[in-house]
């Protein structure tokens, strides 16, 4: 423990110092308490010049005059309240810099009272150094600290084994050390940057190499460092904006109806239709205001924006805006989950709590726990049914109404939500499915990650469903996945059935149940159908787990021209009734993942798109 | 991205938040540069309009110049501005200037305590009339429940430990110790009666990203900040007789620009010219503790 007690420092008004504003970083460093974090953080900012003139040797003499050792994490404990305790209380915010950016560094407490501060610390963060003490070993809270990175969807993490001076910079202790942690990390889904073996207290292997442990050649901390990027920009992702408001100011004659949010994930551009959701509500973006920067044409990923819609439509907060032609985020009334708990009451069934995701805020109950992770030896306690303070848990919840979610797979940012219990936020946790009613959690979440799908093609007669999907199963096949391919004129062999509104429905339902039944199992399935009618399609969606909707969309007069098995012309002829498109209606989609049009796209196009799609689903 | 535009678009997204949290909703002016960049970011984000009052507290010993160039904005940008000061205190000479208390206390009753009463609606506000351009006393004594503040986490160890969101009791102390979690844009909006909330859209800029947005955007700023002839300017602006200027020949924004990026400031305390910090070891975080900005 860093016993900074009377030693009477005034750095409560030092300054931080100042950086041009280049290239920036947030680092967050956890660990279990005393285990060297805070003298790790004093250590890069010193040993990188980035402390305020005059600190050092300043805090140098305090402790010489008060004949206590010097301590590098003193730099740090810049609060009274701090000093009289001895452990560092939240996550304060002080910067270095390296040859190549500045680093936001984040000092997140490590003791366990303090998880809440550690979570706000490290949320923020882009990438974590998580810190063990080689003498102590592996402590509950490097196990903890170690799976909320997993959770908080902090990728680049290093793993510094700190103290090797009190263990005789041995190597066998740090690679014992090395082997457990990673088989530990691994089971938390965290794949580390790497291991460094480090001395906070003399600097070995932090801003340089050491010259005692010459058995270990790889990157000191701040080479680590250096080698990260910043967070991937979310451009390229599907749009989402949750509605944060709909302003109408009239003051001075302003009559714009401006719909305000921040944009989480990709972009939009006037012109572009969008979709909100869950309500299903569109429209054609007119314009993308701006207070100073009229003519704005584009917002992207991270923009705080506001458009004007063409229509005049009634939309509010909590619904999603999401971009008509990509993949549509999900309503979901009940969702697995995976969740962290803060509140000093446990999280309980039968009682009521607040969820919030994005701007939406809906009512939310317990409905069961799956499974609690105890953090101390990451061993699994099937059966509990609370939550207590400090749990990490996989759990099922219902909302009152829908709430529009991605899956924590396809897209983190607007899978992410926490939970209210009374006023206070007590949890958050991240969707990894949306379960229909009578679905159990683990017939979705309990599968072998990265395998089954169910691609659903939609189209009338003749659009190229079927050779599309043909395609994309050989391509599949070629890559040694399980793939199965449903095909409307396969089945309605098999089992003959009318064209009646209800037959046809009942039909499609029948192969969407069999589709995410052969999903569950790791399979790929591939359904071409016409399916014309979108309450089918809806279900079929509702009870695969990964979904794509594929609107094959083929024209009508293209179809006909093309008649490969004369169906049209004998429709036409009144050889055949209720045939799509001409005498039964076909209800085109309305989200679906992907649309092809075969007069503009080749084959190998589409099938390229949709394997993309598997792909980028398989985690 | 760049930087700035990170800073600006996470500043809005928790303007709109607190605006779409908060019934009885104020922002804090002190007229200096940081709760300047902050009206006008409040500008941004609802689109030219300010749907809120401003709250100035005015101790009566602020510069001059500093009033003026208040009114001036008021009444250009059509802004609802409500100011309170402790009458009695200064009726009564319980001021530093006075010779009758120290700096410390001097703040505690010209500042936090008009603060807190102008807030609750226990003391007169006054509020501008844009028809006659004068103060009028306002009859709404509503207490505000969410309060905006110009606070950044690099101004000075205490406010480092700041929340987005931060909530203050009853009592309007600050529990530094026990405050609730922010992650994922989701911040404590909702909370039991009597307790009001401090929110703080500006926490993660440094002093160099101030006036770098200043720059940008030219959001006009009184011109007590920049040398005027004689090689001084004020750095950080409060009271009269607590505020010093500093020895620097900086004229503008870009020149300040340099001034702390490369110059001689880089490792001079930002309110190094602001004496009742000074006062005792921790008087400021005390301050701050009672509802000191
Ligand atoms: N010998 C030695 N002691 C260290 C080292 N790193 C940290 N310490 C000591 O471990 C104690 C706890 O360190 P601190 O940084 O406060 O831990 P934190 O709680 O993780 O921030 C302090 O007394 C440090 O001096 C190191 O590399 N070697």
């Amino acid at each position: 423990m860093t016993t900074t007690g009377s030693v009477p420092l005034t750095l409560s008004t030092a300054p931080l110092p100042h950086y041009p504003a280049a290239e920036r970083l947030s680092l967050v460093v956890v660990g279990h308490v005393d285990h060297g974090k805070s003298t790790i953080i004093g250590r890069l900012l010193a040993d990188t010049g980035s402390l305020p003139e005059g600190k050092l040797e300043q805090i140098r003499e305090l402790c010489a005059r008060t004949a206590r050792p010097f301590e590098y994490a003193f730099l740090l404990d810049a609060l009274k309240d701090e000093r009289a305790q001895g452990i560092t209380i939240d996550s304060a915010r002080v910067f270095f810099t390296s040859a190549r950016r500045t680093y936001v560094i984040i000092d997140a407490p490590g003791h366990i009272e303090f998880l809440k501060n550690m979570v706000s610390g490290a949320a923020r963060a882009e990438a974590a150094f998580l810190v063990i003490d080689a003498r102590e070993g592996i402590q509950e809270n490097s196990r903890r600290h170690g799976y909320l990175m997993g959770m908080l969807g902090i990728r680049q993490v290093g793993v510094l084994i700190n103290k090797m001076d009190l263990v005789g910079y041995d190597q066998r202790t740090y690679q014992e050390l090395v082997q457990e942690f990673s088989g530990f990390l691994a089971q938390a889904g965290v794949t580390p940057a790497g291991f460094i073996p480090v001395s906070g207290a003399n600097g070995d292997n932090l801003t340089r190499r050491s010259t005692v442990m010459d058995w270990y050649s790889g990157p000191t901390a701040l080479e680590m460092l250096d080698g990260f990027r910043p967070e991937a920009s979310l451009v390229e992702k599907p749009f989402r904006m949750p509605v944060q408001d709909v302003y109408k100011f009239t003051a001075q004659g302003d009559d714009r109806r401006i719909i305000a949010g921040t944009v989480e994930s990709g972009q939009l551009a006037v012109g572009d239709t969008v979709v909100f959701h869950p309500s299903g509500k569109r429209g054609r973006v007119r314009t993308i205001e701006g207070f100073n920067r009229p003519g704005l044409r584009r917002a992207r990923a991270g923009s705080a924006t506001g458009f004007t819609l063409e229509e005049q439509i009634y939309i509010s907060r909590g619904e999603v805006a999401a971009r008509e032609g990509q993949p549509a985020p999900r309503a979901a009334k009940r969702v697995a989950v995976s969740l962290f708990w803060l509140g000093r009451q446990p999280l309980v069934t039968g009682r009521d709590y607040i969820l919030k995701l994005g701007s939406a805020r809906v009512r939310a109950r317990l409905e069961s726990v799956e499974r609690v992770i105890d953090a101390s030896d990451l061993q699994l306690t099937e059966h509990k049914s609370r939550v207590d303070r400090h749990d990490v848990a996989d759990c099922v919840l219902r909302l009152k109404t829908p709430v529009a979610v991605d899956l924590v797979d396809h897209l983190a940012g607007t899978s992410r939500f926490v939970l209210l219990d009374d006023y206070e936020i007590s949890g958050g946790g991240i969707v990894r499915a949306v379960l229909a009613d009578g679905v159990a959690a683990e017939q979705v979440t309990s599968r072998p990650v990265g395998s089954g799908a169910v691609v659903w093609l939609t189209g009338l007669s003749g659009a190229g469903k079927s050779t599309i999907a043909e395609r994309v199963c050989a391509e599949l096949r070629d890559r040694g996945i399980k793939v199965e391919h449903l095909d409307g004129d396969g089945v309605r062999e098999v089992f003959p059935t009318g064209f009646t509104r209800e037959e046809r429905h009942d039909h499609n339902r029948h192969i969407a149940f069999l589709a995410s039944r052969l999903e569950h199992h790791g399979v790929v399935v591939v359904a071409s159908f016409v399916s014309p009618y979108r309450e089918s399609r809806a279900y079929a969606r509702s009870i695969a787990n990964r979904f794509m909707e594929v609107h094959v969309a083929t024209p009508l007069e293209e179809c006909e021209r093309r008649d490969v098995k004369g169906l049209y012309a004998r429709a036409r002829r009144g050889e055949l009734s209720r045939f799509t498109g001409i005498d039964d209606p076909y209800e085109a989609p309305l989200d679906a993942e992907i649309t092809i049009d075969t007069r503009q796209v080749s084959v190998e196009e589409a099938s390229r798109q949709i394997l993309e799609w598997v792909r980028g689903n398989q985690t | 991205m760049s930087n700035l535009d990170q800073l600006e678009s996470r500043s809005i997204h928790i303007l709109r938040e607190a605006y779409h949290a908060f019934k009885q909703l104020g922002m804090l002016w002190s007229i200096g540069k940081d709760s300047t960049v902050l009206l006008w970011l409040a500008r941004k984000a609802f689109y030219g309009h300010v749907p809120f009052p401003l709250i100035h507290i005015d101790t009566s010993f602020k510069i001059p110049e500093m009033i003026r160039y208040r009114d001036r904005l008021v009444a250009e940008w059509g802004l609802t501005l409500i100011y309170g000061e402790n009458r009695r205190a200064l009726d009564e000479g319980r001021t530093f200037p006075d010779g009758a208390t120290d700096r410390v206390t001097c703040c505690r009753l010209l500042k936090t305590e008009a603060l807190t009463n102008t807030l609750s609606g226990e003391w007169t506000r006054y509020r501008y009339d844009h028809a006659t351009g004068k103060y009028q006393p306002d009859p709404n004594r509503e207490p505000f429940t969410g309060i905006i503040a110009g606070v950044r986490a690099d101004e000075e160890g205490s406010r480092s430990k700041e929340r987005y969101f931060s909530p203050r009791s009853v009592e309007n102390l600050w529990d530094v110790g026990d405050q609730p979690p922010e992650f994922w844009n989701q911040f404590k909006t909702e909370f039991a009666p009597g307790t009001h909330v401090r929110i703080h859209p500006l926490l993660d800029w440094t002093e160099l990203n101030v006036w770098e947005y200043i720059e940008r955007e030219r959001i006009p700023t009184v011109a007590l900040y920049y040398d005027q002839g004689d090689g001084t300017r004020y750095r950080s602006l409060g009271c009269g007789p607590c505020t010093h200027a500093i020895a620097s020949t900086s004229r503008s924004p870009a020149d300040i620009i340099v001034e702390l990026g490369s110059g001689k400031l880089r490792n001079v305390a930002e309110r190094s010219g602001r004496a009742q910090d000074k006062e005792d070891g921790g008087g400021l975080e005390t301050l701050r503790r009672e509802g000191y900005m």
